[in-house]
């Protein structure tokens, strides 16, 4: 008798755990098949390898996806995805596409950026496209979807400095190399710039581009160190901080949520999204529109009189929305200021403001 | 005298084929892929759509279809196309032939760090230790393995690749040894002790590799080590496909898990390790010293999680990136379970393990369905292994034989 109690009861929690497993799953099937329409482009075949992010890790994996998905409404591609697990999955997934022979393979994030590039050379017919990452030398049938996320770090700079009540705001990165610094670069020139157009004098914290100098905590995984981090600029007087250095970033606005009168700003997507739990300190987000990148891609290869890549790289910008910020929080500056935003904007495509990148990269080299 | 007797059960027990023990594990795997079925038609929506159309036949014959897909792709991405694999066969195209087994073959390089995993735990179980921290071992082994493989230079491989072997023995042996120091010395608990060791290896694999750190690539932004040498790899089974990375690990593995059996059975030190684990009051009152036993069992438990990481390294990455975290040292854990701490039987469970993933792969693919149905049917298992009742009173079996030697997993917490 108590056996069969026994049983009874481990199988009802054995369905339980079943059912909640695949209760967050279920509904996210992924879309394949669109509705055929008349669109003039090719029906070609697309398929992207996620890092071991997985598809719904918020971030670079679910930007690209959105992506894909967009060209199979838009352009009645085919698209699907293969999540990988662990780094040996990269080649494996790769090669499962090759084998269904995909006319374009997306690879997310320079993880796989050795698998891709052997890949690559080794069937020279197929198409490739790496998010986030850019060979040197090029290699001709990978193209490189990179970002000028300086152009955006200016806004985010600009929003920043018109925000601070203390008349400081800070940023800090994970390790002083090009990617990150970006953010940081644009981000102080937005600022400079903002007190040259208003007189003001806000300060800026943990970056000097002249120096090339500045608050860096070392990785990309403490958000312990994200945290102390912005407790000492908060204890600076800062009001309004960048952490540019992934999941670190968190224990920042985890310490603003907990005892702070200060703005975060999120960096490679949407943070009200993709961390909604802080979405109420959140001024606004530094955004690489992977989708927008791959989209493109998927685009460029569709049409009827593509011929194969040249080894080139696309560089998302302000112009052509593959960088962007995102809305700026409700009443956090006055709308004289997000007006004069959209001025900045059409100044920094025009090439009329400076980022202070290109020079900042000038001085790296010399 | 003893020692005779124990042989004369032993063989007993090896000629006798055990379906009593063989039952369960084979019904909970079966039971599995009848509840993934329901999984898979129950999250399908087509299925629905079927069912609001053509009434509750075609919601059925839907169903029926969606999991015939779904497990035939399972079934092709693990073992091959048995129609391609023929055709090849009839036309002697030996490069259609290798195309054809490339799904095995991932199977069988899926399987090749379980098999060392699960035998490094199944080892810990058999000497009454709880071995969680595979995983570490395994990220220890990476990284002498690397280093050994790309900083000696002009090396021939005979001797290159059996010293890059023997440093990731080493280096899981010693990250193994030192929960197994504190266990025997302090009574320290293994399984605090190897969970934190596994962040200790974690973090210290970040700080060497990380983008600057001691052992990164140089002029490199990704926090990956430098390759290693060609003549530390691992040989290839089918050099002519770079895509099949098949290699020699995999015998490695089967040779490693005949050195356990033997080991664990032929040998004193097996003997030791095994009365260590079932009973290490008669073990000390019999003369076997307990400390050093559980020393060794976990430095050579340790010693075989590492040779999953070496080989990982030799025969199919041939770098270490940072994110090494690979899921085998605690899929080890089910892996030594399902395969009840018997080499042969973990041989087995990871050949199962092997294959779910790599056709997993396969299925998420062709038929959309997403890999962590792989994840459900391996837990699904290890409940029905663990909690073996809900599959006797599933299938009316008879309960087990009285006086059968059963498992020995791990003594209770603060027993020495």
């Amino acid at each position: 008798m108590r056996k069969h109690f026994l049983a009874f009861v481990s199988l009802l929690i054995l369905v339980s755990m079943v059912l909640t497993a695949c209760g967050g799953k279920a509904t996210e099937a992924p879309a394949t098949e669109a509705p055929t329409q008349e669109s003039g482009y090719r029906h070609i075949k697309v398929g992207m390898v996620t890092d071991m992010g997985g598809i719904d890790d918020k971030s670079f994996n679910a930007t690209s996806w959105k992506g894909v998905e967009r060209a199979i409404q838009e352009l009645g591609i085919e698209g699907s995805y293969l999540e990988s697990q662990q780094q040996t999955d990269y080649a494996t997934n790769i090669t499962q596409y090759i084998n269904q022979k995909v006319d374009l393979i997306i690879t997310v994030g320079f993880l796989l950026a050795d698998d891709t590039a052997a890949a690559a050379k080794e069937h020279p017919d197929i198409n490739f496209a790496i998010v986030d990452f850019a060979y040197d030398p090029p290699i001709d049938n990978v193209r490189g979807l990179t970002f000028s996320i300086d152009q955006a770090g200016f806004l985010a700079g600009y929003v920043a400095a018109a925000a601070t009540k203390t008349g400081k705001v800070a940023t800090f990165g994970g390790i002083n190399i090009p990617p990150v610094a970006a953010f940081m670069v644009g981000f102080e020139s937005g600022v400079n710039y903002y007190n040259e157009k208003h007189g003001t004098s806000v300060e800026v914290l943990g970056w000097n581009t002249a120096e090339n100098n500045g608050v860096f905590v070392g990785n990309f995984e403490s958000t312990d160190d994200g945290r102390r981090t912005a407790e000492e600029f908060m204890s600076e007087g800062a009001d309004v901080i960048m952490p540019v250095a992934g999941p670190v970033g968190l224990g920042s606005a985890e310490a603003v949520k907990q005892h702070g009168d200060a703005w975060i700003i999120g960096v490679d997507t949407d943070w009200t999204v993709s961390a909604s739990e802080y979405k109420d300190i959140i001024l606004t987000s530094v955004l690489k529109n992977m989708d927008v990148a791959v989209f493109d891609t998927i685009k460029m290869v569709a049409s009827p009189d593509f011929e194969g890549f040249h080894g080139e790289t696309y560089v998302g910008t302000l112009e052509n929305g593959g960088v962007g910020i995102a809305p700026v929080a409700a009443g956090a500056v006055s709308d004289d200021v997000l007006k004069e935003l959209e001025d900045v904007k059409a100044g920094i495509i025009s090439g009329e403001i400076d980022t202070g990148w290109s020079s900042y990269l000038a001085s790296l080299s010399n | 005298m003893t020692q005779e007797k124990e042989k004369d059960k032993k063989e007993k027990r090896i000629l006798k084929i055990n379906w009593q023990a063989m039952a369960v594990p084979l019904l909970a795997i079966f039971t599995a892929l009848v509840l993934g079925a329901l999984i898979i038609a129950f999250t399908d929506e087509t299925v629905y759509a079927a069912f609001r159309e053509s009434g509750f036949f075609g919601g059925i014959g839907r169903a029926v279809e969606v999991i015939r897909i779904a497990y035939g792709a399972l079934f092709i991405g693990a073992f091959g196309d048995p129609k391609l694999l023929w055709e090849a066969i009839v036309h002697g195209d030996g490069e259609a032939f290798t195309q054809a087994i490339y799904p095995f073959t991932e199977t069988l390089r899926v399987t090749t760090p379980y098999i060392f995993a699960g035998l490094a735990v199944a080892l810990g179980f058999q000497g009454g230790l709880f071995n969680i921290g595979a995983e570490g071992q395994y990220f220890i082994a990476g990284l002498a393995t690397v280093f050994v493989g790309y900083s000696l230079k002009g090396v021939p491989a005979i001797i290159h690749l059996p010293l890059a072997l023997l440093a990731g023995i080493a280096g899981g042996a010693f990250w193994g040894a030192i929960p197994g120091y504190l266990k025997a010395k302090t009574g320290a608990h293994e399984v605090i002790n190897t969970i934190m060791m596994n962040y200790i290896a974690f973090r210290f694999a970040e700080f060497m590799l990380d983008v600057g750190g001691p052992m990164a690539r140089p002029d490199s932004f990704r926090p990956v080590s430098p390759e290693i040498e060609p003549s530390a790899y691992l040989p290839q089974f089918f050099p002519s496909n770079s895509a099949i990375r098949f290699n020699w690990g995999f015998f490695l593995a089967l040779a490693a898990a005949a050195f356990v059996g033997w080991l664990l059975y032929k040998t004193t030190l097996g003997y030791e390790i095994r009365t260590v684990g079932q009973n290490p009051h008669a073990a000390r009152y019999a003369g076997i010293s307990v400390p050093k036993t559980i020393i060794l069992t976990m430095a050579i438990s340790g010693g075989l999680a590492g040779l999953a990481g070496a080989t990982d390294i030799l025969g199919v990455l041939h770098f270490m990136p940072n994110a090494f975290a690979s899921g085998y040292g605690f899929d080890a854990i089910a892996l030594a379970l399902l395969g009840k701490s018997n080499p042969v039987g973990v041989v087995l469970a990871s050949l199962l393990f092997g294959a779910l993933r790599a056709g997993a792969r396969y299925m998420q693919g062709i038929a959309h369905i997403p890999l962590d149905i792989t994840s459900i049917l391996q837990g699904v298992i290890i409940v029905f292994i663990a909690a073996p009742e809900i599959i006797q009173t599933l299938y009316r079996l008879k309960q087990k034989i009285e006086g059968e030697e059963g498992v020995v997993f791990t003594r209770g917490w603060g027993q020495m």
